[in-house]
């Protein structure tokens, strides 16, 4: 179906599932109950769970598959938001137009760091990378504030342009992203019971880009272009013996992944119509390395996890704080009570980050193949059939 | 050609800690062949190091002043350090106000604790696997070093002072027969590049001329053969790493007056002692060195005005774009060994 195997088409209908009932899935939990802050299903957070897929999957096309470390991929997602708030203030509000020249200027932009940056592999490459991203960062925050705005980020304004649009609504105020009129910002509420679940206009279409990249993804790795970035990962110098030019494949991964990156970008200022320079810093390239890895480089499904992972816990997890603690450990005797508390309390709210560091040295150390290859082991030790070689290279084993 | 100077000057405190950076840095890849990434927080425990001996000194007890009274006519309260029961007044004030220097010997034992830790729990397992994993895992843990720091410190900067004899600048061009005022430098800043240089100049002495140093660079220019030879090199890299923690903690306690110690200066620095080892060539030693003071000293001139106006922005990107150009033209480093990680 569509060009996919079977098994492909099986875990592309899982992601659709999921991504459309997205909104049931992550609100579990009655809003006046106790654990109703663990609802992950608000459209911010939605939108950044599909957001951030979309940015790790085209980051595991490029690492995953050549197993190219980049440490400036952020860069890229930047310069996609810039592109689209600028669509946004010269053009119109539309958010088609948008997206698409986010994606164009990302990759064009990625072409040339690739082009350069790809002459050396390795840690030189990495450095090459993370050298670029900075630059840019930089340049983002000084020189070039009359185009991005420099430290305040890169705003609509009442009086811009919009050709193709209203400088302005009827009310005096600045216009909203949509799509042909439907507002991105604009949600259906469905009251079930003490249930109530929100239904995003931005989240579905940030989405639809998501199952949409996803898809390209499958189609990428199941490929004979895929196979050639997966060799140029297990050994590039027999891939030049045989007559085979590394260069233009893994030229082409770079800027695939890039426009993965500016298409993120542009989705990302789609929801809400700003950009700043700190988008580009290298920290936010070492998040969604982190990512990747977390969930299981090489893998379909790995960097989509990886990314609703950290996402969730930056933004559920981090919420826990001391007293929360005490509520949920309020049944032991008081002094054990306080010394359980002082002990999890480092890990939980503001300390989430170091959680997050844990794991994901224990899953570099423990786990090369991430999460995926985790539930892969669990659900070896259930099953009394072993899972053979061949099972797992159809279904999610890492490109090595 | 005061500015000239001034800009010389400048450029040299950045690049002391640079060079210190970058030497520990390419002193772990030349002898065990791992990308540390992990090295800008050891940089910034080095910092911290310093901040916790100086709260250590400081730690008081309230005594009730008699003959002071306070706004609302009470006996005032003072705080005594304990350094005061112990060494007396004077004394004791001497050691609170030298705190930043005295942590030098506080932080020597506990960095290379901390280094040896680091390679014999983690690093060790690290040898056979790829670069990129080297660099996933060190990545990892300096994000876990950063927040347990941050749990403990706060996330704002904690200002550490230098001790009052080296407040104040040091009008450099009047020795020079300038206008004075014309070259003004604190005097911490000397204090900082001249504590590098010797810190340079002995893991130098210490590798040239010691047998210890002897084994470490011949098991740098071939391991195997020194395995044979029936010299335990694992233990002595272990002890280099040590070493390698020491230098980039050490170069840390002294800039803490320099620049308040926070949790994620490591990171800032980081990034930028990388650009210096790639510059000056992945494990050449003197070429990280040379390296640091050279790009310390290219940022500073990149910074003047009348280099801005010429071409905007240079200031902020000076430093990769001299990364950039060395990759692609001698991606060995200035002062590289020929054949050693080129590809």
């Amino acid at each position: 179906m569509l060009g996919l195997e079977k098994k492909d088409f099986r875990l592309l209908v899982i992601v659709i599932g999921l991504t459309v009932f997205a909104p049931f899935l992550l609100n579990p939990f009655p809003v006046q109950s106790e654990m109703a802050q663990f609802n992950a299903g608000y459209p911010d957070l939605m939108q950044r769970f599909v957001i951030f897929g979309v940015f790790a999957i085209g980051f595991n096309i490029l690492f995953g598959l050549t197993g190219y470390l980049s440490f400036g991929h952020a860069a890229f997602l930047g310069v996609g938001s810039y592109a689209a708030v600028w669509m946004f203030k010269l053009l119109s509000m539309n958010v088609l137009p948008a997206i698409f020249l986010s994606v164009i200027i990302a990759g064009l932009f990625s072409l040339i760091i690739g082009f350069i940056s790809l002459r050396r592999s390795g840690i030189y490459f990495s450095i090459l990378t993370l050298a670029f991203a900075q630059m840019s960062f930089a340049l983002a925050y000084s020189v070039l504030t009359p185009i991005t705005g420099g430290e305040t980020g890169l705003q609509l304004a009442l009086d811009d342009p919009r050709i193709f649009g209203a400088s302005q609504t009827a009310s005096g105020n600045i216009p909203v992203p949509a799509l042909f009129g439907l507002e991105m910002r604009s949600s259906v509420e469905w009251a079930v019971g003490p249930w109530l679940f929100t239904f995003n206009a931005g989240y579905y279409l940030a989405a639809f880009f998501m199952i949409l990249s996803f898809y390209m993804a499958i189609r990428i790795f199941r490929s004979p272009f895929g196979m050639m970035l997966r060799a140029i990962k297990s050994n590039q110098t027999r891939m030049s013996y045989t007559g085979l030019n590394a260069r233009p494949y893994t030229l082409a991964a770079f800027v695939i992944s890039g426009m993965y990156a500016g298409l993120a970008g542009g989705l990302m200022a789609s929801m809400d119509p700003l950009a700043g320079a700190e988008r580009m810093q290298w920290t936010a390239s070492g998040e969604v390395v982190l990512m990747t890895i977390l969930g299981g480089a090489g893998t379909l499904i790995g960097p989509v996890l990886g990314a609703g992972m950290i996402k969730y816990f930056e933004n559920i997890f981090s919420k826990i704080n001391s007293t929360i603690l005490h509520e949920w450990f309020a049944f032991l005797p008081d002094g054990l009570e306080d010394i359980v508390v002082a002990m999890i309390y480092p890990f939980v709210g503001k300390g989430w980050h170091l959680t997050l560091g844990i794991m994901f040295m224990l899953v570099v150390i423990f786990l090369p193949g991430g999460l995926v290859q985790g539930g892969q082991k669990i659900a070896g030790l259930f099953s009394r059939k072993k899972v053979d070689d061949k099972d797992k290279s159809t279904a999610s084993e890492p490109a090595e | 050609m005061d500015q000239f100077i001034l800009q010389v000057l400048n450029g040299l405190d950045k690049g002391s800690a640079y060079a210190l950076i970058a030497l520990g840095l390419t002193l772990i890849f030349g002898t065990l062949g791992v990308v540390n990434f992990a090295h800008g927080a050891l940089f910034m425990l080095g910092a911290f190091c310093a901040v916790t001996l100086s709260r250590l000194l400081s730690l008081s007890y309230q005594v009730v002043d008699e003959t002071r009274t306070d706004f609302l006519g009470n006996p005032m309260q003072v705080d005594v350090p304990y350094v005061y029961g112990i060494f007396g007044e004077p004394l004791g004030d001497a050691i609170i106000n030298w705190s930043v220097p005295l942590a030098i010997l506080f932080a020597i034992p506990v960095m290379i604790a901390v280094g040896y830790v680091m390679e014999r729990g983690l690093i060790k397992h690290f040898y056979k696997r790829p670069h990129a994993d080297q660099i996933l895992v060190t990545f990892g843990l300096a994000i876990v070093i950063q927040e347990i720091v941050k749990y403990f410190y706060g996330a704002n900067p904690i200002p550490t002072p230098a001790p009052d004899a080296f407040r104040g600048s040091f009008d450099f061009g009047v020795l020079l027969g300038f206008d004075p005022g014309a070259i003004i430098y604190p005097y911490w800043r000397l204090v900082y590049f001249f504590f590098s240089v010797i810190i340079i100049g002995g893991v130098f002495a210490f590798l040239q001329f010691t047998t210890f140093g002897m084994v470490v660079r011949a098991g740098m220019a071939d391991r195997e053969t020194v395995g044979i030879l029936g010299i335990d090199i694992d233990k002595r890299f272990t002890m280099m790493f040590g070493i390698a923690a020491a230098v980039a903690g050490l170069a840390g306690v002294m800039y803490a007056p320099i620049n308040s110690p926070n949790y994620h200066m490591g990171m800032d620095f980081l990034v930028l002692s990388f650009v210096v080892v790639v510059v000056g060539g992945m494990g050449s030693l003197p070429g990280a060195v040379a390296a640091g003071f050279l790009l310390g000293i290219l940022e500073s001139f990149a910074s003047m005005s009348a280099v801005i106006d010429l071409i905007p922005g240079i200031n902020q990107v000076i430093i990769y774009l001299v990364a950039i150009i060395i990759l692609l033209t001698r991606p060995r480093g200035l002062m590289g060994r020929k054949g050693v990680m080129e590809e």
